[in-house]
């Protein structure tokens, strides 16, 4: 505050030094005011430079993941000694079957797999830059596994330590657990939206919203405990013990469903009471009661908005990591039944993390792999949602 | 003719209307429970960490008191030369030497000895913990049971929360575990968080609502900071691994500047933990403050531009005073949401044990909500009850937070 009386008492001097000076009434170039402007544009640019650096960051190490190669034991080893130029041989019964196209490797060297005669193998030899060397008859062939886009999007098995890439297998979890918590926030919510806004007094709703607004603001780790301290026995007691196990997703959901039900409900409030009142009382002037107003007049006029609120919920759902990595259970799992234990993408990313990370190995490119995709994801729901909410203020204002 | 269906009309229209009106009230009564369950919910968590937080609790001494001070005798109450010379003549050399140059004996105080004493020396180990609601409705059988199956056992009614709960360190002991460690850490991610987050978020808020016309980057700004606020925060948790922690390690575990200990922490440090803290508040941060300058009339700024001030004189010294209490509750709102975060911490690899107060930003660190997750995550139940003690923590953390960004509020509030 001293400074800039300052400057003023400073500015008032240097005016009185030249009144009559009629160039003292132009704008000046006020270094001040651009240096100041430009570091305000930066401020506001850094955004933009952590969302570049988010794609950026997910997307480099995604791209070391996706090209990474994984080494499996065939159990299927030469029968002969292989010399440095020869391209054909034989190889035993046993372990897996080769295909035309396979990458193998023998000891250092690897070979790409051109021609395929029951047990008798041609290769191109010393492939990608390895240097062909002789075999000794029952060397170990070990075949390449790559992690690709294919694989990562349409497989069911995620393990990435034995060449399974399918992301369904943490997928699938992510949506049961953001499922079950929509069934319970969305109807609950919604009613809860329309009761503040349609029913209560403006005293009750003074005090029932911040009462909603502290369950929105309770840290997600406590609702993690929460679900597994309370939830989880509450289902085994009502299920049966042998039905629920004691991590499971359905316990997880329906506490993230608590966990959104203030945002539905606030949202949605805010698009219903954003309703002109004229509406209200047009349908009130035609006889309607108080539900069918609501149900048939405010609600379809404020569907936008509660569509663009249900979109954010569901986003936030997905990407909710603490409820889901204490309740739902760690080690991947394929499976649609809610009572049993399935890690969801951002439980995994939390499990493989909390351990001794070492960079660059799989498992480190993998989980910004899953990072890439939750990030897509939401970010898609979030501009879903942005573009509703953008076509619902145009038709009030 | 004409009358008789008129007539029939009206006798369904009153018949109609009464199912209406009965149609209404059932689905009143359902909006009326649905708020009541959003309601029940919060009780029921709350509930559910007192019971946690309280109840009885069954203990025996591994080396029981009388050992040492004889029968009778309070050890807690006892002098601290009697305690100093107990824990001599029971621990090793060593141990004894390592606390003397830790801290020294003569300055520390006879509650600080008498952990020691409690921790290396007298051991007391947790048998059988009950709930607040079995220790309020089962007193007796509570009894009868610990008489039957821990006749050793002293049986003691513990709050988990207290105030040696929240100034001991971190042990492996249940009974004198603390949450110190943690909520310094806490405190200290925290305000790097708004050091750092703070300063470009206000910043960036005056540039999009005083400075920023309607041109292509600007709206790309706006946008990018709606999407930013809806990013999960484990992406800003992996981010922070790929930039803080690794890429800025020399600068973030402190051997740039030629301190802190990078060969325990690489780069896992507070600040590093500070800096993804604070990218994950920023838009939130962003978002606020821009509520809060927008909702300044603009005939205030009119007026300043009149008397031939400058947009920044304009806005330092007009718009931001007014906008200023605004701000500040928009960003401790948007704190309270970072002290409560977990996943990012985990991901950039929060310690999980850590029994000395962090001492900078360059060291190792433990956060409230870590400390809740690795309690809650172990196997055995005694160490819930020290998860719902530390939750019930946070919680009061978290509260006294809000109540001041609401006190905040209506103490600076200016009459326009």
């Amino acid at each position: 505050m001293t400074d800039l009386s300052q400057s003023q008492t400073a500015q008032g001097a240097a005016a009185s030094e030249q009144p009559t000076a009629a160039g003292s009434l132009r704008r000046k170039r006020r270094i001040g005011e651009v240096i100041i402007q430009s570091f305000l544009f930066l401020c506001g640019f850094l955004s933009i430079f952590i969302t570049m650096g988010i794609v950026y960051e997910l997307g480099k190490e995604s791209l070391l993941f996706f090209g990474s190669r994984q080494w499996e034991n065939s159990n299927k080893p030469i029968t002969q000694r292989i010399e440095v130029d020869t391209t054909q041989f034989a190889v035993s019964t046993s372990g897996f079957t080769l295909d035309i196209e396979d990458l193998i490797r023998v000891d250092e060297e690897l070979m790409l797999i051109t021609g395929l005669d029951e047990t008798l193998v041609t290769v191109e030899r010393g492939f990608d830059g390895s240097e062909a060397v002789a075999h000794n008859a029952g060397a170990v062939i070990e075949i390449a596994t790559e992690a690709t886009l294919r694989e990562f999007f349409t497989t069911t098995q995620w393990n990435p330590q034995i060449g399974q890439f399918g992301i369904w297998a943490l997928a699938t979890s992510t949506l049961l657990t953001s499922a079950i918590a929509v069934v319970v926030a969305l109807p609950l919510g919604l009613a809860t939206a329309v009761y503040l806004s349609e029913y209560a007094s403006q005293k009750a709703r003074n005090t029932l919203k911040p009462i909603l607004e502290i369950l929105a603001g309770v840290p997600t780790v406590v609702y993690g405990y929460f679900a597994l301290t309370f939830m989880t026995p509450l289902l085994r007691s009502i299920f049966g013990k042998d039905v629920v196990a004691i991590y499971n997703t359905a316990s997880a959901g329906i506490v993230i469903g608590i966990l959104i039900l203030p945002l539905v409900s606030s949202m949605s409030e805010d698009a219903l009471s954003a309703v002109p009142r004229s509406l209200r009382e047009a349908a009130y002037g035609l006889g309607a009661t108080r539900l069918e107003t609501a149900v048939k007049v405010v609600v379809p006029a404020a569907f936008s908005g509660i569509v663009a609120a249900f979109i954010v919920a569901v986003s936030r759902a997905i990407g909710e990591t603490m409820i889901v990595a204490i309740a739902a259970g760690a080690g991947p799992a394929f499976t649609f039944n809610p009572f049993q234990s399935a890690e969801t993408m951002t439980g995994h990313i939390v499990r493989i993390s909390g351990g001794d990370l070492s960079y660059d190995s799989l498992d480190y490119n993998s989980i910004f792999a899953i990072g890439l995709m939750l990030f897509f994801m939401t970010l898609a729901l979030n501009i879903f949602s942005q573009r509703i909410v953008r076509r619902f203020r145009e038709v009030y204002e | 003719m004409s009358t008789a269906t008129q007539h029939t009309s009206r006798e369904q229209f009153s018949s109609n209307l009464e199912r209406r009106h009965r149609v209404g009230r059932i689905w009143f009564l359902l909006f009326q429970a649905s708020m009541v369950v959003g309601i029940v919910a919060l009780t029921v968590l709350l509930l559910n960490i007192a019971n946690s937080s309280f109840g009885y609790v069954a203990f025996h001494y591994g080396n029981p008191p009388e050992e040492f001070v004889g029968e009778g005798v309070d050890i807690e109450a006892a002098p601290k030369e009697d305690l100093i010379a107990i824990l001599q003549d029971n621990i090793s050399p060593g141990l004894f030497a390592r606390f003397e140059s830790e801290r020294s004996f003569s300055s520390r105080s006879q509650a600080n000895v008498y952990d020691l004493v409690l921790d290396y020396v007298l051991v007391p180990e947790i048998d059988a913990q009950w709930s607040l609601l079995q220790s309020l409705n089962q007193r007796d059988e509570i009894q009868a049971q610990v008489g039957a199956e821990f006749p050793d056992s002293i049986v003691e009614f513990q709050s988990w929360v207290d105030y040696d709960f929240i100034r001991s360190p971190q042990s492996s002991f249940v009974e004198i575990a603390g949450v110190r460690t943690a909520i310094f850490g806490s405190l200290w991610t925290i305000g790097i968080a708004i050091l750092f987050a703070f300063p470009i978020g206000v910043g960036a808020a005056i540039y999009l609502e005083e400075y920023a016309g309607d041109s292509l980057i600007n709206r790309v700004i706006r946008t990018n900071i709606n999407n930013l606020a809806g990013v999960p925060s484990i992406i800003y948790g992996i981010l922070g691994l790929a930039i803080f922690v690794r890429a800025l390690e020399p600068f973030t575990s402190g051997s740039v500047f030629g301190i802190g200990d990078p060969t325990t922490s690489n780069g896992r440090t507070i600040l590093s933990a500070g800096l993804t803290l604070g990218l994950l508040v920023l838009p939130l941060i962003i978002i606020n403050a821009q509520e809060a300058i927008r909702a300044v009339p603009s005939s205030l700024r009119q007026a300043s531009y009149g008397i031939g001030a400058t947009r920044w004189q304009t806005t330092w010294n007009h718009v931001l005073p007014v906008a200023m209490p605004g701000i500040m509750t928009g960003t401790i709102l948007a704190i309270s949401r970072a002290i409560g975060e977990t996943a990012p911490l985990v991901v950039i690899g929060a310690s999980t044990f850590i029994q000395v107060d962090p001492d900078g930003p360059f060291s190792k660190f433990t956060t409230l909500p870590i400390q809740i997750f690795q309690w809650t995550a172990r196997p055995q139940n005694v160490f819930r009850n020290l998860a719902a003690a530390a939750s019930l923590t946070l919680l009061g953390l978290l509260l006294s937070l809000n109540a001041s960004a609401i006190l905040m509020r209506n103490r600076f509030r200016r009459r326009l």
